[in-house]
């Protein structure tokens, strides 16, 4: 002992955790899908991807004045998740604009990190969505898997969602594998689940958002879908597998940030956004309502939190 | 039966086995002693003696007249050469005296011997604990003749014995429960006894294995006593989780564990009430663990109240020079110190000296509202929110999410990513509260 004694308030010990380390195991469980899709779309899924995470973390670096462009990690998730709700034949400049916007507009301008209302990915889509529709929705490309030197943004075709006779050229299995036209990271069910459970492992993520987003997804799917897979239950499955529900439910909505922090408030949550994504689907004007539904529930987290305050421990009448 | 539980809690580094397998041993007596007049919750002591007296071990030195106080007795023979204001672990200087070794150890000649258990009223029973001096050993140093006296309107019918010991590196309550089971169990019969309770429980995480084991022995016979193996989480060993775990009985908000007929106290103390109605002992002596990476002999050792920490760290071969932070208690509720000049007091169950890389002095992020804090509070707060408000100053915000029912257990603060000192947010805004609370 030296003399100099550092003196704090309880507790002493800290977990090895970092907002760091949380934003790599994010990175660690985009893993399979980013494999997927580089196999699916080939070299034009990489090069999404590489545009998107490097603009984002040079566009926070430069807002914040910091030359550790990787930081805490947040802006490369934020450009990852971008990258994958954008098709592969998205131009460069596409996702430039995207990126940035999801940075600056979906998360600095609040104050950055912790401040943010929306999820910045999904802000940084939905402008893309709104200015650039012809490049963000109705036909996307179609995967060849293994040809990874081929440009296959000339071949494309309506996504699943696009109708019923879409949505019947497909089978289940193919949705859940991700052999289909679509984005580059919300086309495999598997590679999705897969690398949601390192997030569930390290207690990343609560069981409730994404339970009760594809829950509803599943339910009004299979009560209000139309039954056109010859049966209610597999138009449900169908509704989960196809488009960006389990993108959304597993990586997007699950963002903390944006997401409510009680656990009857993640529930309520991802219900709200797979109802809202199923109203979208069924009713709107557009055939995929991930990115709103998540988007309009981000804005109601503070409201559900409020909300869903848990009862203390021992919060009873008192035998007076 | 299954594993006793509670929701939340978070899983430290235990560190345990620094010390686990260390049998106890007595320090040698030290060649002075400072004895606070106060080291309990309650009133302090009025000193009995005075500078120049000879006291012996057990003499009583300090006495209040107050319900709530426990007195304070000599912990070694010798002559009193101060009594004043000295360093205290709880940060502010307290009244004390400092007694001078003699080198004999003699003992006070009116220590009476009791009797046995049956022979003994209730009330004869809770005069001896607190003449004994016998405070809660856990570290919370009630007066365990209060807890031992509830109002008639408040039955008992269960106590339970805390040998969960979930703070990390803290391993002499782990040791008592090897060492001296029977002690233990016929501390638990005295209170039973006390408070005409029809059952008693130890409850012991499921880490220690060989103290279920031998706990589990000491008990076989007893009809109304049994031991509970209880999950290895932290708190497991806070007085609400630990009801919970065991009876499935929650504490009411703002209520005490008599409320739902529920007495609980840890197995030191058990140890300590056994050696006051065996022996007409009173607290001279407890079990303390000395340890952390920062300590060269780390060890569970007997120490009389009163040895200043200094003269105990020598004794284990001092602290490296890498030792950042020398701590009272454990790592997750204990105190840390400015200097090691204060006294081993009545409620010191740990020494702990922790060293880089534990010791980091960390920059706290924004919060991520990730919710791990929300998940790991034990008693249900979001403590992020608490600890938002009070930084905004919305004081009444803060009391709306319940910071004052707060235990303290620092499970958000150790939980939390961007390393945000939620536990110290919100013992602040607690404090507040309680303070206008108090005003009122």
């Amino acid at each position: 002992m030296n003399g100099k004694l550092v003196i704090s308030s309880s507790p002493h010990i800290r977990t090895i955790e970092s907002v760091q380390s949380v934003m790599i195991d994010v990175l660690v469980a985009l893993f399979p899908v980013t494999l997927v899709s580089v196999l699916l779309f080939g070299y034009r899924a990489l090069l999404t991807i590489a545009i998107s995470v490097v603009t984002a973390m040079v566009v926070e670096a430069l807002w914040l004045r910091k030359l550790d462009i990787f930081n805490d990690g947040s802006a490369a998730v934020t450009g990852w998740l971008l990258a994958l709700t954008l098709p592969a034949s998205a131009p460069w400049w596409l996702v430039v604009v995207g990126a940035a916007c999801a940075i600056i507009i979906g998360k600095q301008v609040f104050g950055g990190i912790g401040y943010n209302i929306f999820n910045p990915a999904l802000v940084g889509r939905a402008i893309l969505v709104v200015s650039w529709g012809s490049h963000m929705v109705g036909k996307m490309p179609v995967p060849k898997p293994f040809a990874f030197g081929t440009d296959i943004s000339a071949i494309t075709a309506a996504t699943p969602l696009a109708g019923e006779a879409e949505a019947l050229g497909v089978s289940l299995s193919r949705l859940f594998i991700g052999n289909v036209a679509g984005c580059l990271g919300e086309t495999s069910a598997l590679a999705l689940i897969l690398g949601s459970l390192w997030l569930f492992y390290k207690g990343h993520i609560d069981w409730r958002i994404p339970g009760g987003f594809i829950g509803a997804v599943f339910i009004m799917g299979a009560a209000l879908g139309g039954g056109f897979y010859g049966n209610e239950l597999l138009t449900g499955l169908f509704h989960v597998l196809a488009g960006g529900v389990l993108l959304g439910a597993l990586f997007m909505a699950t963002d903390m940030v944006t997401s409510p922090v009680t656990k009857s408030g993640k529930l309520i949550f991802g219900i709200g956004c797979g109802a809202i994504t199923m109203l979208i689907r069924l009713y709107g004007s557009m055939p995929e309502g991930v990115t709103f539904g998540i988007l309009i529930m981000n804005a109601l987290t503070p409201i559900i939190d409020n909300f869903t305050i848990p009862r203390k421990f021992g919060e009873v009448k008192r035998s007076a | 039966m299954g594993i006793a539980n509670f929701k939340g809690g978070i899983h430290p580094d235990y560190r345990k086995e620094l010390t686990a397998s260390l049998a106890i041993t007595s320090l040698p007596i030290p060649g002075r002693v400072v004895i606070p007049l106060q080291q309990h919750i309650g009133a302090p002591c009025e000193v009995l003696v005075q500078v120049g007296d000879t006291v012996k071990v057990g003499q009583k030195i300090g006495e209040s007249k107050g319900f709530v106080s426990a007195p304070v007795h000599a912990s070694i023979s010798g002559k009193v050469t101060a009594i004043g204001p000295y360093n205290h672990p709880l940060g502010r200087p307290v009244e004390a005296v400092t007694i001078e070794s003699d080198g004999i150890d003699s003992w006070a000649g009116d220590l009476k011997l009791p009797g046995d258990l049956d022979s003994l009223s209730a009330d004869e029973l809770r005069a001896l604990i607190r003449e004994a001096g016998i405070v809660g050993l856990g570290g919370a140093t009630f007066p365990a003749h209060v807890k031992l006296a509830p109002p008639a309107d408040k039955p008992i019918d269960l106590v339970i014995i805390n040998g969960a010991e979930c703070e990390p590196y803290l391993t002499a309550d782990h040791r008592l429960m090897l060492e001296k089971p029977e002690e233990i169990v016929f501390g638990l019969k005295v209170m039973m006894k006390i408070l005409g309770a029809s059952s008693g429980v130890i409850g012991i995480e499921d880490n220690k294995p060989d103290a279920l084991r031998v706990m589990r022995q000491a008990v076989e016979g007893e009809a109304n006593i049994r031991v509970a193996a209880l999950h290895t989480k932290y708190p497991q060993g806070a007085e609400k989780m630990l009801i919970y775990a065991i009876a499935r009985r929650k504490v009411p908000s703002g209520g005490l564990p008599m409320d739902v007929g529920v007495v609980n106290h840890n197995v030191g103390t058990a140890v300590a009430i056994a050696g006051a109605v065996k022996e007409g002992k009173p607290l001279i002596e407890r079990v303390v663990t000395v340890t952390g990476e920062g300590v060269a002999r780390p060890a569970n050792l007997l120490i009389r109240i009163g040895t200043l920490v200094s003269d105990v760290l020598k004794a284990c071969g001092g602290l490296k020079e890498e030792t950042r932070k020398l701590i009272i208690g454990g790592p997750m509720m204990g105190l840390a110190q400015i200097t090691d000049d204060i006294p081993v007091i009545k409620g010191t169950s740990g020494i702990l000296a922790l060293t880089d890389p534990d010791v980091d002095l960390f920059e706290s992020r924004p919060c991520i509202k990730c919710g791990k804090c929300v998940a790991a509070c034990p008693i249900n707060l979001v403590p992020t929110f608490i600890a938002q408000a009070y930084e905004h100053g919305m004081l009444e915000r803060a009391e709306k999410l319940h910071a004052a029912d707060c235990i303290e257990c620092g499970c958000c603060a150790y939980i939390c990513p961007s390393r945000i000192p939620l536990t110290q947010l919100i013992r602040l805004a607690k404090a507040e509260i309680l303070e206008k609370r108090r005003k009122k």
